[in-house]
């Protein structure tokens, strides 16, 4: 089990075949607290790159993209009272929604830890 | 050297003696010498500027009121949106007329900004109550532009996957109009007819309908309203709120969506506005809604405090993914219909409707013994008379008698009546109708009673207004005191210089507002016939040749209400030019990154793509970007938006070169004239390049910003555009050309009532006055500048080392350094008694000061002393001898509540926090609540009015 980042900030995790998606730190970091998370619906088939969800804090507001296409299994409903979740454990509780991967599609292509360090790095 | 009358010497809020003193801090002898060094010669204009002179307050006022005599004061009862309508005198008197008001600006600071966040959250719990909708947004800019809003949002939200928008017949006109308007770039497929039977006839994403109608009538849409339901469609309705009193209400027969006017609520028709139009929906759609949205939150210390909530809605920040490109309300005419219905109270409301009412089926009942059939017996205000042939003559004849009637064809004519109808005038428009047989025309119709014609299962049964704010104020002495200790909450060019980059808050003359007030500007309905507004075609005409001149365009569109408006008509009327010359693929329009939010949301709206264009280090547009992308695209090429000077204060080198990039690949330059201060009399943005442009009449002409609205962005176009210019389905104001275009607001100039202001103000200054004010204002900026920048750097300059008319200062570095932000050093200053800067625009962590010409040197003194002050106090973070938690700025503003509570826990003095200088105490500005918790307002969304027992 890795995690695996887009240079969006995104995370994604693949646990028994299924994908969790969050927004890392970084990200966390740059929206300011957060008040407001709009996730997909269950059972919604995503593509890769597809806004599947909008993250908002009072100053900002950001599409979080699909790092890999699939379908919806399940989201993260603690969000919707408490959104504050993605700046307190970004990585962990934090996350937005899981997903099943498309036949065909994998996240090799997306930053492994040390790549995204280095790209966060190079934007700073 | 200005005449001692020369109004100039008024406007420019420095002296001879004080611009010499500034002139020799920047080391220049003269004001030419300044603007050589500051404005490229290739930019200036070489051909002399053919303005009139100027003229004294005294002989202009007279001229003012002679040309609003041109204009004639008949009684209206066209109807279609537009009422007549009295302002209780203790409200002109004490609002409409009072700079307390009508000089803020925009509440984006809303420690400083109470006053009118209070009375828009009232606005919203009337439109809420009145129409029972659960959420409802704190004004637009009129009712067509709502109804094409609520289409635009519907779109977005309805389950229903149709592309297609019914629009009911009885809808009006420029409602119509303006929803075909915005949806064709869009690709948005209108069908506008009898909404019983197109039900039946596929799907819909939603439907629009009228409540009660055009045509006066109340039709009952349960049965529309069902089907829609049934398939996933939402129902938009537009209603007259005057009769929502009487009818039930759109919330309870199921819409989703209402919207409406509330000019009717002490607002005067003035030729079609400003007036604040409403927007209501369901609490489920907050996130979906166009426009601003007033919530509650707490202040740092706990207590109740307002704020505009949820603004990632909006195009500042969300740019081209925006709700809407709407960036203002019209706080000023939503604040006076709020306290109109606060004066009146619910039982007031329901007197005037049902007067109206009772006197439209007197006037009914008269017409058919009279042998006239009345089309619809189900009514509210208004009729559709059956003439036989005869709608014209009686036209006439009503005309004749003073009276303008709605002409609808050759066989029916419109009464609507209103608030200052009255049994007399009644009488004397049926003497029209009985003609030889006036002596058929009796008084016992008055007398008697009358039928309904409301039917009884649309009678509204459910409370409204029942907030005790709207029974409280009922005296004139206690409404006077409220009105007056409301505003003395809120920051406004009445108390000290507000200097919002790129907002140009100068000053609003007082002889500049005074045809306001003049009933023969005031009392004019949009669709009168042109004879009867000849006054206000003088101002339009004579405003229109002054612009051009100023401008060097070829003639000037006053449909639009906004800049933002001016920028999405403008860019249809490109789109409109490209299509005429079988070009109509192009639709990439380049935009820098350093745009205002309003420009890829325009864009966007006129069915166009954003390509985003880089900027440079030092703000600049990156021209090896903006070629490569504009060669890229040279076959899909429509427009291009850039501001000018740029966003970042600076008058850019290379603007010609820009606009020979977009031209030379088949595109169009579209510039935002939001910099326009900086050019008047001095350089012609067509000269530099430009084919459309808008000028917010609100910014560089004088007119108030009304506390975030009104506004004017007319937009000017060099020739070949002309045809192409907006265009009205009731009265006609192309030019002479094919009305590709459409028509983007409700009236045919927009909002002519404040026309004159900008007339009044050219006049005022005449030509050399408006010159010297571009060089006064640039010489401001450049003179804050020049004392802040050993302080805080100033970051953006041109070839010369001189700013335009603002300038930004960065605190980039004291962020990285100590952790004060911005917004503590925008907070702070109003301790000090002043509004906040622009806060990180067009880039972060930096404030854009624009002092306008308007302030006086000891003004601009007193705003740098503060500043300097406020970076003292951040010395002592940054050397550690205080501490960021728990300082003057991280508690800033310091509100009364905590000089009064018995506690005094911070490091620093009462003195230190309250009264800081010697000028903050001899004009303390007292702010009402502490910093506001942006976080717990967007958490805990409240748009309605708390309890009673929080205003105490």
């Amino acid at each position: 089990m890795s995690i695996k980042y887009t240079e969006d900030h995104e995370w994604a995790k693949l646990e028994n075949g299924e994908v969790t998606v969050g927004i890392t730190d970084f990200a966390q970091e740059q929206l300011g607290e957060i008040v407001f998370v709009e996730l997909p619906e269950v059972g919604q088939q995503i593509t890769v790159g597809e806004e599947a969800a909008v993250v908002e804090s009072v100053k900002a507001a950001g599409e979080v993209k699909c790092p890999v296409g699939g379908t919806v299994t399940a989201i993260n409903e603690i969000l919707a009272d408490s959104p504050e979740k993605v700046n307190d454990d970004p990585m962990d509780t934090g996350w937005f929604y899981k997903l099943t991967i498309n036949e065909g599609e994998n996240l090799d292509s997306l930053l492994d830890e040390g790549e995204y360090k280095k790209f966060v790095e190079s934007q700073e | 050297m200005p005449r001692s009358d020369d109004f100039t010497t008024r406007h420019i809020g420095s002296n001879p003696d004080h611009i010499t003193i500034m002139l020799e801090k920047l080391g220049l002898t003269s004001l030419n010498e300044l603007i050589d060094e500051t404005i490229p010669s290739s930019i200036k204009s070489e051909k002399a500027f053919s303005l009139p002179a100027a003229l004294d307050e005294n002989r202009l006022n007279k001229l003012s009121r002679q040309i609003a005599s041109d204009n004639t004061a008949a009684v209206s009862m066209i109807g279609l949106g537009y009422y007549g309508t009295v302002t209780p005198p203790v409200i002109r008197r004490n609002v409409m007329e009072n700079p307390d008001w009508y000089t803020a600006y925009t509440p984006y600071q809303p420690e400083v900004s109470q006053a009118r966040l209070e009375i828009l959250i009232t606005f919203q719990q009337m439109i809420m109550d009145l129409t029972k909708m659960e959420l409802a947004n704190a004004s637009l800019l009129d009712e067509a532009t709502a109804a094409a809003e609520a289409m635009m949002m519907a779109h977005r939200v309805s389950k229903s996957k149709s592309n297609r928008f019914l629009v009911d017949e009885d809808c009006l006109p420029q409602t119509i109009a303006v929803v075909k308007t915005r949806a064709e770039p869009i690709g948005i497929d209108v069908v506008v007819g009898n909404s019983d039977k197109e039900i039946y006839n596929g799907e819909y994403f939603a439907a629009l309908v009228q409540y009660p109608g055009a045509s006066g009538r109340i039709k009952d849409y349960a049965e529309t309203i069902e089907q829609l339901k049934a398939k996933n469609s939402l129902v938009i309705m537009a209603a007259d709120l005057l009769s929502l009193t009487l009818l039930k209400p759109p919330g309870e027969l199921g819409a989703d969506i209402a919207v409406g006017s509330t000019q009717r609520f002490g607002v005067p028709m003035g030729f079609g506005g400003p007036h604040a139009a409403y927007f209501a929906t369901h609490e489920k759609f907050k996130r979906s809604i166009p426009g601003r949205l007033i919530g509650t939150t707490i202040d740092a210390n706990g207590n109740l405090a307002y704020r505009m909530a949820l603004q990632t809605r909006e195009q500042h920040i969300r740019r081209d993914k925006a709700t809407s490109n709407i960036c203002t309300s019209q706080v000023l005419l939503a604040v006076i219909a709020t306290v109109y219905t606060m004066y009146h109270g619910p039982e007031g409301l329901l007197r005037i409707a049902s007067g109206v009412n009772r006197l439209t089926r007197a006037l009914a009942d008269s017409l058919k013994e009279l042998g006239y059939k009345i089309i619809h017996g189900d009514f509210f205000d208004t009729v559709t008379v059956y003439t036989l042939g005869n709608a014209q003559k009686m036209l006439d004849k009503a005309e004749q008698a003073r009276y303008n009637l709605r002409f609808i064809d050759k066989d029916h004519l419109g009464i609507s009546l209103d608030e200052t109808s009255s049994r007399e005038k009644v009488e004397e428009l049926l003497h029209v109708f009985a003609g030889d047989t006036a002596g058929h025309v009796n008084g016992e119709v008055f007398n008697k009673d009358l039928k309904r014609s409301i039917p009884e299962h649309l009678e509204r049964t459910s409370e409204y207004l029942q907030h005790p704010i709207f029974h409280r104020y009922r005296s004139e002495t206690e409404f006077m005191r409220y009105l007056r200790r409301t505003a003395s909450k809120d920051i406004t060019l009445a108390r000290s210089m507000i200097p919002l980059g790129s907002c140009t808050m100068k000053l609003n003359a007082a002889s500049e507002m005074e045809p306001i007030s003049n009933p023969l500007f005031a009392h004019i309905h949009p669709f009168a016939p042109t004879k009867h507004a000849k006054g206000y075609h003088r101002i339009i005409n004579r405003l229109d040749s002054m612009l051009s001149d100023l401008t060097g365009f070829a003639g000037f569109s006053f449909q639009p209400n906004a800049g933002s408006q001016g920028e999405y008509a403008g860019l249809l009327s490109i789109r409109a030019w490209h299509k005429s010359r079988d070009d109509g693929l192009r639709n990439v329009c380049l935009i820098p990154s350093s745009a205002h939010g309003t420009n890829p949301a325009s864009a966007i709206m006129a069915g166009m793509s954003v390509v985003v264009v880089k900027c440079d280090s030092s703000g600049n547009i990156d021209i090896d970007d903006f070629r490569e992308k504009a060669e890229k695209h040279r076959d899909t090429l429509a427009a291009t938006m850039v501001t000018y000077p740029s966003t970042h204060g600076v008058f850019e080198e290379s603007i010609r070169e820009i606009c020979n990039i977009v031209h030379e690949n088949g595109g169009q330059v579209y510039m935002d004239g939001a910099n326009m201060n900086a050019m008047v009399g001095i350089c012609r943005p067509a000269e530099i390049g430009a084919d459309v442009m808008h000028l917010n009449l609100h910014k560089t002409f004088a007119i108030p910003h009304g506390g975030g609205g009104p506004g004017m962005g007319p937009i000017g176009v060099r020739k070949h555009l002309l045809p192409f210019l907006p265009d009205h389905p009731v009265v006609s104001c192309n030019r002479g050309g094919s009305s590709l275009l459409g028509t983007v607001s409700a009236a045919p100039w927009g909002s002519p009532l404040i026309l004159p202001i900008s007339w009044t103000y050219m006049r005022l200054l005449g030509k050399h006055g408006l010159k010297r004010s571009t060089q006064v204002a640039i010489l401001h900026a450049n003179y804050v500048a020049h004392r802040l920048d050993a302080h805080y750097p100033v970051v953006y300059r041109g070839k010369n080392g001189r700013v335009a008319h603002e300038c930004v200062i960065s605190l980039s570095q004291i962020k990285d350094d100590c952790g004060v932000t911005v917004e503590d050093v925008a907070k702070r200053l109003i301790d000090y008694g002043f509004h906040a800067p622009t806060m990180s625009w067009p880039v972060p962590d930096s404030l854009m000061i624009e002092p306008t010409e308007s302030e006086s040197l000891d003004e601009l003194d007193r705003f740098c002393d503060a500043m300097i002050s406020i970076r003292e106090e951040i010395r002592e973070i940054e050397t550690g001898r205080a501490t960021l938690e728990n300082s003057l700025l991280t508690n800033a503003p310091h509100s009364y509540h905590l000089l009064v509570s018995d506690s005094w826990d911070v490091p620093y003095s009462r003195e230190q926090a309250f009264f800081p200088t010697k000028e903050a105490r001899d004009n303390k500005y007292w702010p009402p609540v502490g910093r506001v918790d942006n976080v717990y307002g967007d958490k805990n969304l409240v748009c309605s009015c708390p309890p009673m027992s929080d205003y105490e």
